[in-house]
């Protein structure tokens, strides 16, 4: 079979183990992510800010980097990229319930503000896009030092005009650091729509400018992502310098939980939504390629069940940091009075 | 030992840390080739190369951004901002970022940086290129704020803020550049961040002082001193944090205190440092507290009159502290 004819999964080389295991993450990440609009509808936690249709976009591309050894600036709806980074649920959970042994923050920050040191995901911020210039300094850093680190940084297609989108960019571009830059174009930055966002249309084509290839992808298919930052991570790890992917994604739920897309979005658009979730896609081509049985979905979905419930249960039996944890971590503690 | 101007203890003290240090770098606009448009990397480019001597893009955004993410790595940058009136773009990276990110954390990621900024007027450089920002960030806890008066401090605090574990915001004024010398040892020496410098012990007034006002209250005190008025010159040194304890002593060893600084009055450094004097200090007052400082306008204006008249000098100086002596 030529690579015309086969499968794209096939044409990737990946095996069916494989393929299960990026539908693993991308179920676990909408199951993560509906328990916790219960969990905020419920009362129990405060906020939730949703990756719900950038499932596939998020899984196929944090899926060509090396956990544990490449580096991850995420922004807010990264939840997919954080669990296949190695984040697990229960972390995940601690952070949505502002536990005090959350590793992002310790109940500091917001959920969705990530951070985990010894996965080499780096904190993150509300202002958006400024964790793009982190990444060009990480990746500057390493190549320095002499190690093969690629880096991961996101932003939405909003924040594609934010002065640091452009200066990262730049920099990288300037000096081919080992980057890729992905943005999730959901076509919303809250209730503002592409068209009054973006000026020409595209966010890929800003790549040409900062002497990069900008590429634009279907953050629906799953695999066309994949290839897309495959591609991307050997050319960083070859010395050919940063990309810029745009992943065209939906926003099916609101902005976050304080906000309501009904009042400026469609019934008919929100309605069309439901025809465009990632998770219909992939379960459909697994089937259609014999990669995932009936039987087989069951378990998987029985799996994500249990691991949610398990983490939600415990995460919210972890006890809160003391309040006067709120002064620690200012500065570094005098030499010897660490702790 | 050897005479050095304060740019030049700048620059020998990034090539000693350097030296020292494979993992510090410096990075910021025309600071390659150029050596800095103040010449404090002049040579360091020849000697270190243009990896750790990084002419960055025109984009302050960048230099501190790109600074934060490679003392994430476990690198130490020493970024330049050309002009401190130049800051500004950078200042969501410095204060959402810079100053959050062990706080944030909890502990877990650190920004272990240097941010070098020339500011300060009286040399000609219009509304732009004379500011004083220091107050823009004395108010966030997260960073340090270190202000240098004299070659050998420069030297002491840049060692200092290169090892330190957390952001430093380091001001080195344009008009001590090349203006004041003194003995700078050959050898590494570290002068603590968080410690003020009695800069002239005194009995009859109190001057708590910070960057090129400390020699203009230097040169009125020895003034004062044939007029029969004994003054004490505390210099801050660094502004965040105070030097609490420091400026208690001074203040109750006269019981006259007089806070001078070149930027603007109104929440400036000298109106924290009144509340802590009147805080622990009030029953050891004989005067009010007074202050001397830049007018509350914009900036510095670019006529040769209006510049000489918005900044401070030793005559200035002199009449506010014979005014307190006399008091």
């Amino acid at each position: 079979m030529t690579a015309e004819t086969q499968a794209p999964h096939a044409a990737l080389g990946l095996s069916r183990e494989q393929c299960q295991e990026m539908y693993y993450y991308m179920l676990l990440t909408r199951r993560i992510d509906e328990r916790l609009w219960l969990l905020q509808r419920g009362g129990k936690i405060p906020f939730v800010i949703s990756p719900q249709g950038a499932e596939a976009a998020q899984v196929g591309a944090a899926y060509a980097f090396r956990r544990k050894h490449d580096w991850f600036t995420p922004y807010y709806r990264d939840l997919g990229v954080n669990l296949v980074a190695g984040v697990t649920p229960r972390e995940i959970m601690l952070g949505a319930f502002a536990r005090g042994i959350d590793p992002a923050s310790g109940g500091k920050q917001m959920p969705s503000h990530w951070g985990n040191r010894p996965l080499n995901v780096v904190s993150g911020s509300s202002p958006v896009t400024t964790q793009l210039l982190h990444a060009v300094g990480i990746a500057q850093a390493a190549r320095r030092k002499g190690d093969d680190v690629v880096v991961y940084t996101c932003c939405g297609e909003g924040s594609s005009n934010q002065g640091d989108f452009h200066e990262a960019l730049n920099w990288a571009g300037v000096h081919r650091l080992p980057v890729i830059f992905m943005v999730q174009n959901n076509e919303y930055a809250i209730s503002v729509p592409l068209e009054k966002q973006v000026a020409g249309g595209s966010v890929a084509a800003r790549g040409l400018g900062y002497g990069m290839p900008g590429i634009e992808v279907d953050g629906q298919d799953l695999f066309a992502v994949y290839a897309a930052f495959r591609d991307a991570h050997d050319r960083a790890r070859r010395g050919d310098g940063p990309s810029l992917i745009e992943a065209l994604c939906v926003r099916i739920t609101s902005h976050s939980s304080d906000d309501d897309q009904r009042r400026y979005r469609s019934s008919e658009e929100l309605e069309a939504l439901k025809q465009k979730d990632p998770l219909v896609r992939i379960r459909a081509y697994l089937r259609e390629n014999g990669l995932m049985d009936e039987a087989t979905e069951k378990t998987i979905e029985a799996r994500i069940s249990a691991e949610v419930d398990d983490a939600t249960e415990w995460a919210e039996g972890q006890p809160y940091a003391e309040p006067a944890a709120a002064l620690r971590h200012v500065y570094a503690d005098p030499p010897g009075e660490e702790g | 030992m050897a005479v050095l101007n304060l740019v030049d203890a700048v620059r020998e003290t990034l090539r000693q840390e350097m030296r020292r240090d494979r993992d510090v770098w410096v990075v910021g606009e025309d600071v390659g080739r150029k050596g800095g448009v103040f010449g404090a990397t002049l040579g360091l480019f020849d000697e270190f190369g243009p990896e750790r001597v990084q002419d960055s893009p025109l984009t302050e955004s960048a230099i501190v951004g790109v600074g934060i993410g490679a003392a994430l790595y476990g690198t130490k940058p020493v970024c330049e901002i050309q002009f401190a009136d130049f800051v500004f773009p950078a200042m969501n990276q410095i204060i959402s970022e810079a100053a959050k990110m062990r706080f944030r954390s909890n502990g877990a990621w650190t920004v272990p940086m240097v941010i070098r900024a020339p500011f300060g007027g009286g040399v000609h450089g219009g509304l732009y290129h004379s500011q004083s920002v220091e107050q823009y960030f004395t108010s966030t806890a997260g960073l340090k704020v270190v202000v240098p008066s004299t070659p050998y401090d420069a030297k002491g605090l840049l060692t200092a803020a290169v090892r330190d574990p957390d952001p430093v915001l380091f001001f080195e004024h344009k008009g001590l550049y090349r203006a004041v010398k003194s003995e700078v040892p050959d050898q590494e020496y570290v002068i603590p961040i968080g410690k003020a410098d009695v800069k002239r012990d005194g009995s009859d007034i109190t001057v708590i002082t910070y960057g090129k006002t400390v020699h203009f209250c230097l040169e009125a005190a020895a003034q004062l001193e044939k007029e029969g008025y004994s003054a004490l010159v505390l210099d801050l040194r660094t502004l965040l944090p105070l030097d609490k304890e420091a400026i208690v002593a001074a203040a109750r060893k006269t019981g006259k205190v007089l806070i001078v600084h070149e930027a603007g009055k109104t929440h400036g450094v000298g109106a924290e440092v009144a509340a802590l004097v009147a805080e622990e200090c009030l029953f050891d007052l004989d005067a009010p507290v007074q202050r001397l400082c830049g007018p509350d306008v914009p900036a510095m204006p670019y006529a040769g009159p209006m510049e000489k008249f918005f900044m401070l000098s030793p005559s200035i100086c002199l009449e506010a502290m014979r005014k307190l002596a006399q008091f």
